[in-house]
């Protein structure tokens, strides 16, 4: 671990205006990265001292969740389990309760991929080393992506946040520094928010340097039926192979309204909206389902061919999430359909 | 003393202050709670100052060799002492007559920085001293180390597979009784299937770390010349012989101290890169040096279970009566290794047969050393021939328990020889009652909501290991009972029955009663590895106690025979008595003990034995599978303590539900590397995966086995676990998943 400057911010301003600086939430991802020397940075400003721990019922419904609040704090706070329990089943699925109590909003939507191939320095890696090629390609790939990845890079990010957040249109908002003395904010759809890799990998979100993320909201509560489900190989502890964030809305029969993302399969929540609007007016038929499931999962992507990792065993390709994420998805469908 | 025949009855049967047995809360535990047991990493000794940290850097490739390493900008960097390579060792490092024994008692590592050759990915080939742990870390990460790899490296088992040698070391890995290949042929039901178990790694908790000490002969030290090394070894009288044979010096010259260990699992049975880089640091730069492995490196740079691939073929009747069973497995290690993962070991013993054969080969692998994990061979041989089993039981349309019941032995099935003391069919019939076996219903027939539910059994089996052992006890002046011996506690509860050996043979309170281990200095013991620790070391303190017994009752002037210890003092058994502490005179009492195991013990085989029940609920969406309970009967011969053993008993039992599911440690066949080297990728079981889960200990006791009558009981839980999880698996939803761990993406196709 290098030494570096440490600095703590008393106000967004004070954070905004220290230059080049990494800003450190809960510091459990940072830190450990820290550590292991994959991420190096020169300064750390720490947003902890930051009045950005409230949760906030807006006058029009929506809710604005800070940047500093602790998952374990989102998870349960009464308003997000009565209106957004989808949010909240979602974060009780990640991690530990150690690490809920100190991961932060800002910090989770943040978090890097779990990639093997990323967290060990001998191997290649586009997003530690921009050019350096890709190790996992041919490798361990079962915590890897079958959906927007790219020749240069097959990480997922391994947020169960973020999927939720997805599936309820949640809305980021920032402030960059602007003219000298100035700040700019602005409000940033999540679904504009994590990039697709490309040829950059490196560069996995649409925050300018500097940035810094002050809140996340939630629009208007939905009505209809809310679904987590995380697929993961321990019942605990374990990032998901694949999830499943779903609301919906049936009226006679048939999709009212329906949203759905997928996680652990791609760099970013996977949703596509145009087959959520084919969906509408249709009852959940086998027939229906297929057809939405195909459109989520066309040019899904499997990495058996040319595995290294041992071209004998098949676990440690990727290529069974696809059959599992369309299982999930029609699992949680109509599972939610229910009660919606 | 020497076993050279059954025990009658002794102290120990007698029992009479009732502690032999009794659930004695961990005596070391305060300590351990509130931070005052200090592990190897946390001992700051008297007097020594000027700490320095080591910091090791990994080889990035597989085979192949160093050309250069650059360590300008690391030397220069904040705090820097001293970079270490093969360069600048110090002298006569690796290069002593006794090293080749060591290695080939698979006693280290490959001694690291000591060629420009790399054996293995991760290798230690440099390693950083600085004045704080961070500054070493950051300019171990400016060690350049240009390198070439070997054009041809071996890192597949599949493909070494077929020019696998025999083992040149080891028990014998090949056995013949009979003609396999004729009965087989001619056998109504037949199974014949391979298997296949992943790389595992030992991944215990306390990470391997050493403070190293050289005692300079000039110095004042009352300790010099000598080389100290606080460590943490499952048995450190091994340590020493190595530390000693890779540095060039006498045996005594060697110090080695690990009065707690944070698990081992069999990866501290070896000298690791922490323990020789920190000696050699600490001897190149003349100060104290402590290295504690990062977690990534340790999957890397430590040992780990070998990947096996297994062959099984058993031949019934229609009846399920055995007629012929075949054994295959193949297992990897570096080249000039001779340990093996005997997979086959259980295969010997476990069933009657008149035809066995038993073939074991061992690949050369360029992959970490291949070591001891917890129940080597039987952990994984059984996750092979227990789903066998299952699988004839399927086909003969047999109950499971019963075809157990049918091919049970009345004699060692490899040899013949009498079994010591075997109460496996009791295990069977009490742990299926207890279990709710008659509920078991066939395959894909059970399921709770989403959940289908299945039923799995499997036996237990784990050879009874015994080695010589010392030990030494003194009685002071004001009552109190000091044991020592080198033997260690590795978090499974040694210094607790040591207490209550000592304390009962004397009729002391346990409170009265201090256990010092993990010492070089104190008697040589056994250690701890291969289950054999409690009854191995137990013994010894048993005997110490005897003689001191003996001193005693001469002193009070009472036959041996008669007297009576109890309350701290000792009686004629009639009305005289008195404490003993007014027998000590001169300061202290001392007795030494010992135990020793010599042609008695081959006479008989000796082996712990249990079943397993195991009950799986399968998620008919996901395939996820999920322990719901699990309950495991054994014949460990005498408990020492319930409440320590039930715990070894359900650990053992855990680590073979991660063998079944999820523990897989991968072998990326490019590089050599084990790729997923951290505890959010290597997934060992967590609270949640195991639900229920018990041990029942049979009240039995073995006099063949030791004085106490107590039979291993540190690994005999994970043997068979896994594979009672398999067939439940099979059970649930009808699939024989054969290549572990079982993870959902085998089942999909059967869960409808
Ligand atoms: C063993 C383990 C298991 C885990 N399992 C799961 C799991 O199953 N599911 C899951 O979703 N997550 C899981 N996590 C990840 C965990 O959720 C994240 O580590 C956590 O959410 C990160 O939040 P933090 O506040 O600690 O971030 P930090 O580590 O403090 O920061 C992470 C990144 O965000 C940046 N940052 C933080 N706050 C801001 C801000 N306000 N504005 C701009 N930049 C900011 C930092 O600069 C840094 O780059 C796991 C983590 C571990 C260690």
């Amino acid at each position: 671990m290098r030494a570096f400057d440490y600095q703590r911010a008393r106000k967004p301003e004070d954070a905004l205006s220290a230059n080049a600086a990494r800003y450190i939430a809960g510091g459990t991802n940072l830190l450990d990265l820290m550590k292991l020397e994959i991420e190096r940075p020169e300064r750390l400003v720490d947003l902890n001292a930051l009045a950005l721990d409230r949760i906030e019922d807006l006058p029009d419904g929506r809710l604005r969740i800070g940047a500093l609040v602790r998952n374990a704090t989102l998870a349960a706070h009464p308003l997000v389990v009565a209106r957004y329990p989808v949010l909240s089943r979602a974060l009780l699925a990640g991690a530990s309760p150690q690490l809920r109590n100190r991961a932060t909003t800002g910090g989770n939507l943040l978090q890097r991929t779990r990639c093997p191939y990323f967290y060990d320095p001998a191997q290649n890696c586009n997003k530690r080393d921009p050019g350096a090629g890709c190790s996992a390609r041919g490798g361990l790939t079962r915590n890897l992506g079958i959906l927007g990845i790219s020749e240069a890079c097959l990480a997922t990010h391994p947020s169960d946040m973020a999927v939720a957040m997805r599936a309820l249109d949640a809305v980021v908002e920032t402030r960059l520094p602007g003219a000298p003395g100035e700040t700019l904010g602005r409000s940033i759809p999540i679904a504009q928010f994590h990039l697709l890799p490309g040829s950059t990998p490196q560069i996995e979100t649409i925050l300018q340097p500097g940035e810094l993320i002050t809140a996340v909201v939630l629009p208007q509560p939905l009505d209809g039926a809310q679904r987590y489900r995380k697929v993961r190989d321990r019942a605990s502890y374990a990032f998901a192979l694949v999830s499943v964030a779903v609301t919906l809305k049936m009226k006679q029969q048939s999709v009212a309204r329906v949203s759905l993302a997928l996680g652990g399969v791609a760099p970013k929540p996977w949703r596509i909206e145009e087959a959520e609007s084919r969906l509408v007016g249709q009852q959940l038929s086998d027939d229906a389902l297929k057809t939405f499931c195909d459109a989520l999962l066309s040019g899904a992507q499997g990495s058996a061919t040319g595995n290294a990792a041992d071209p004998h065993r098949l676990d440690n390709a990727n290529d069974f999430k696809i059959p599992l994420a369309r299982r999930m998805m029609i699992a949680t469908l109509r599972d939610a359909a229910k009660e919606a | 003393m020497e076993m050279t025949a059954p025990v009658g009855r002794n102290a120990i049967d007698i029992n009479a202050g009732g502690l032999i047995g009794k659930k004695l809360p961990r005596v070391e535990g305060p300590l351990k709670v509130s931070g005052r047991a200090p592990y190897a990493y946390e001992v700051h000794p008297d007097g020594v100052e000027g700490v320095l940290y080591g910091y090791p850097v990994p080889a990035p490739i597989g085979l192949g060799s160093i050309g250069s390493i650059d360590t300008d900008a690391a030397t220069a960097s904040p705090g820097v002492i001293a970079v270490l390579t093969h360069d600048n060792m110090p002298q006569g490092y690796a290069s002593g007559p006794a090293l080749a024994a060591a290695l080939k008692e698979n006693r280290l590592v490959n001694p690291i920085l000591a060629s420009h050759v790399i054996d293995h990915y991760g290798q230690p080939v440099a390693c950083v001293v600085a004045e704080t742990f961070e500054q070493a870390v950051a300019a171990a990460a400016l060690v350049k180390v240009e390198c070439s790899a070997d054009a041809s490296p071996h890192f597949d088992l599949r493909t070494e597979q077929y020019d696998a040698p025999k083992p040149a070391g080891g028990p014998p890995p090949d056995s013949r009784k009979g003609d396999f290949d004729r009965a087989f042929g001619s056998c109504a039901l037949r199974i014949d299937e391979s298997y296949s178990t992943p790389a595992q790694s030992q991944a215990m908790m306390e990470p391997p770390a050493t403070l190293a000490i050289w005692h300079d002969a000039n110095s004042r030290d009352a300790k010099a010349p000598r080389l100290t090394l606080h460590t943490s070894h499952q048995i450190v009288d091994w340590a020493q012989e190595a530390v000693a044979a890779l540095f060039g010096l006498d045996r005594e010259a060697v110090e080695i101290l690990s009065p707690y260990v944070g698990g081992g699992f069999g990866a501290k049975l070896q000298v690791l890169p922490d323990a020789i880089l920190a000696a050699a640091c600490a001897k190149v730069t003349g100060r104290p040096v402590k290295i504690a492995l990062p977690r990534p490196q340790i999957f890397n740079a430590t040992s780990h279970r070998s990947a096996t691939i297994q062959w099984v073929q058993l031949g019934a009747d229609r009846h399920g009566v055995l007629k012929a069973v075949a054994h295959r497995c193949w297992s990897g290690n570096l080249p000039d290794r001779t340990f093996y993962e005997q997979a086959a070991a259980q295969t010997r013993h476990l069933y009657a047969t008149p035809n066995l054969l038993i073939e074991q080969r061992n690949a050369a692998l360029n992959l970490t050393l291949a070591a001891s994990m917890r129940a080597p061979g039987e952990a994984v041989g059984l996750l092979a021939l227990e789903s066998a089993m299952d699988q004839l039981a399927e086909l003969g349309q047999i109950d499971p328990i019963e075809l157990r019941l049918r091919n049970e032995p009345k004699t060692d099935p490899e040899t013949g020889k009498p079994f010591s003391e075997r109460r496996l069919v009791e295990c069977l019939k009490l742990g299926a009652d207890k279990f709710g076996w008659s509920k078991r219903t066939a395959p894909g027939q059970r399921s709770e909501g989403a959940w289908m539910i299945g039923m799995g059994m499997a036996c237990a089996i784990r050879t009874n290991l015994n080695r010589p052992s010392g030990a030494k006890v003194t009685l002071s002046g004001d009552g109190r009972l000091l044991v020592q011996t080198s033997m260690t506690d590795i978090g499974t509860g040694t210094y607790t029955i040591l207490t209550q050996i000592a304390a009962e043979m004397l009729g002391l309170d346990p409170s009265m009663v201090t256990v010092a281990l993990g010492d070089t200095d104190f008697p040589a013991s056994s250690g701890s590895g291969g289950s054999w620790g409690a009854g191995s070391s137990g013994s010894a303190v048993y005997d110490a106690c005897m003689n001191l017994r003996a001193r005693l009752a001469h002193e009070a002037r009472i036959p041996a025979d008669r007297a009576v210890f109890a309350r701290g003092r000792i009686g004629d058994g009639r009305r005289r008595s008195q404490p003993l502490r007014a027998l000590v005179r001169r300061g202290a009492l001392v007795a030494t003990g010992s135990i020793s195991f010599g042609s008695f013990s081959e006479q008989y085989y000796e082996a712990a034995y249990g079943a397993h029940f195991a009950e799986v609920g399968i998620d008919r969406d996901s395939g996820e599978i999920r322990l719901r309970r699990m309950l495991g009967v054994f014949d460990i011969g005498r408990v020492l303590n319930h409440a320590t053993a039930r715990s070894q008993l359900i650990g053992g039992m855990t680590l073979g539900v991660g063998a079944a599911l999820s523990e897989n440690l991968v072998a990326d066949t490019r590089s050599g590397a084990f790729i997923n080297h951290d505890f959010a990728e290597y997934l060992i079981p967590v609270q949640a995966d195991i639900g229920e889960i018990d041990a029942i200990m049979l009240d039995a006791v073995d006099d063949k086995t030791n004085p106490l009558k107590s039979k291993g009981a540190g690994e005999i839980g994970v043997c068979g676990a896994g594979a009672a999880v398999a067939n439940a698996i099979h059970n649930a939803c009808g699939a024989r998943v054969r290549d572990y761990p079982i993870t959902l993406d085998k089942i999909m196709d059967h869960l409808g």
